[in-house]
């Protein structure tokens, strides 16, 4: 067994990782503070074709493999969890669009979606729903050749500009998903500002009152919106969670070699005192475990065998909390400047906890995984 | 087919462990199918028997027993009738 990248594969990681040095690493301090990313990266990514990267080429994407797909997640998230979240909810959605949406619905919405030219974004959490999303409160009703839609959606990822919303409603038969353009009449978005992490992802909050959309609209068949269409968007979301929580754990680790090798403290580099080198240690060991949990993720993603999703349950929950206990360290080991916004520790940290609440909280994760089939762990 | 439901039941039996599931059982019915088991069980019937479910197929009837799961594939497969034919068509390798 070897598990190491082909030549492909580590030419696809160095062009990732020019990207981010270039275009997203000196930024986004500025994007955090500012609480948005600009249209100009975005733009960056679609023209290399890195949203969407995961769809296949009749839908307009790049049929990249899983593998790949994490490298580039990982490169980005190295930079910036913000617009790493904007590659997650784009993806996931674009990808459960494609997979359950019927003909007349993909035909309107591909291959712009594919090649992120409109993006995509999960409607599902609301303010009195989290954890337990598949008993949302927003309502569906059909009325002749529409279904109209009732409720609010809240912590809606990059919901200031998606183009598209994927909204999970209970409708007559059970959850149902539907795909609700921003213009849909009914549908009001506003900016949801405060939060503590990912803070230029670019939340909003989605006021549904008697929003109307065609009856093609209907993602899959009410009953399966959940069981179906969100739990296999969810399914992605956990994979690109895993591996932007591995860029996270690597960013950390840089950040802390580098600062450790060039500081003095008591007349000696930081890195030569032997509690610092304990916490390097721990460092080193979760980002190369998370990441090895990654590519085995990855592997049987590419492979097409049913245990990806619970062998992603691991990585998520693995890699999302070793992503809080380097940001952790790396701020202790920076000391006042780690808590100094003229390093980036301080906003690795804030991210980081954010990893471990989305696409399932790691208590979640907790009484999901020991209940998985040993045989696919 | 027999070999089909073995297959299928093999694969239900990492879920339900410690007890066999007869052919015509309601696997819903037992209470053990949560939202990652119904993902999971699309994926498995895709790459075992090449298949690609699709929108239309999404009818707990289509899932809720080793029987119905067999005539799902079976259609999609284009095994017999003439929408099991137009299935056979939209027959896809594995992945979704």
């Amino acid at each position: 067994m070897r598990v190491e990248l082909s030549p492909t594969q580590r030419e696809a990681r160095a062009a990732f990782r020019r990207f981010a040095a270039e275009r997203v690493v000196p930024e986004a301090g500025a994007w955090d503070r500012a609480g948005a990313v600009p249209r100009e990266v975005i733009a960056a990514l679609v023209e290399r074709g890195w949203l969407g990267a995961p769809l296949p080429a009749e839908a307009g994407g790049g049929a990249m493999a899983a593998v790949t797909y994490g490298l580039l997640t990982e490169e980005i998230a190295r930079g910036c969890s913000s617009l790493r979240s904007l590659l997650t909810v784009h993806d996931m959605v674009s990808q459960g669009l494609w997979r359950w949406g019927s003909r007349q619905l993909k035909a309107e919405l591909f291959p712009a979606l594919g090649r992120g030219e409109r993006l995509a974004a999960l409607a599902l959490s609301e303010p009195e729903v989290g954890s337990d999303a598949a008993h949302v409160r927003t309502t569906a009703r059909r009325d002749g050749d529409d279904w109209v839609l009732d409720g609010r959606k809240k912590w809606i990822t990059f919901g200031r500009i998606a183009d598209l919303f994927l909204v999970l409603a209970q409708a007559e038969g059970g959850p149902a998903a539907f795909a609700v353009p921003a213009d849909a009449p009914g549908l009001e978005r506003r900016p949801l500002d405060g939060v503590v992490g990912t803070r230029a992802s670019m939340l909003a909050e989605l006021h549904l009152d008697g929003c109307r959309v065609p009856a093609h609209h209907l993602v899959g068949r009410p009953g399966f919106g959940f069981s179906h269409v969100v739990t296999m968007v969810l399914d992605h979301g956990r994979y690109s969670v895993a591996w932007g929580s591995v860029g996270v754990c690597q960013a950390c680790l840089d950040a802390c070699l580098d600062y450790t090798a060039g500081r003095e403290q008591f007349g000696v580099p930081l890195a030569d005192h032997q509690l610092v080198r304990r916490e390097l240690t721990d460092l080193i060991a979760d980002t190369r475990a998370a990441r090895l949990l990654c590519y085995r993720a990855g592997w049987l993603r590419e492979t097409g065998d049913p245990a990806s999703t619970g062998e992603t349950l691991v990585a998520k929950y693995f890699a999302s909390r070793a992503a809080v206990r380097a940001a952790n360290a790396a701020v202790q080991l920076h000391g006042a400047n780690g808590l100094s916004q003229h390093y980036p520790l301080e906003r690795y940290l804030r991210d980081a906890k954010v990893l471990e609440i989305i696409e399932g909280s790691s208590q979640i994760q907790q009484i999901t995984i020991p209940v998985w089939p040993p045989s696919d762990l | 087919m027999d070999d089909r439901k073995t297959r299928i039941r093999a694969f239900l039996g990492k879920f339900f462990r410690n007890r066999e599931i007869g052919d015509g059982e309601d696997i819903f019915a037992l209470g053990f199918v949560n939202s990652l088991l119904a993902v999971q069980l699309v994926a498995f019937l895709e790459k075992e028997f090449r298949i690609k479910v699709e929108d239309d197929d999404l009818d707990l009837d289509n899932f809720r027993s080793i029987e119905r799961l067999d005539a799902l594939v079976a259609r999609k497969r284009g095994e017999g009738d003439a929408a099991g034919a137009a299935g056979a068509r939209q027959a896809v390798g594995a992945g979704a």
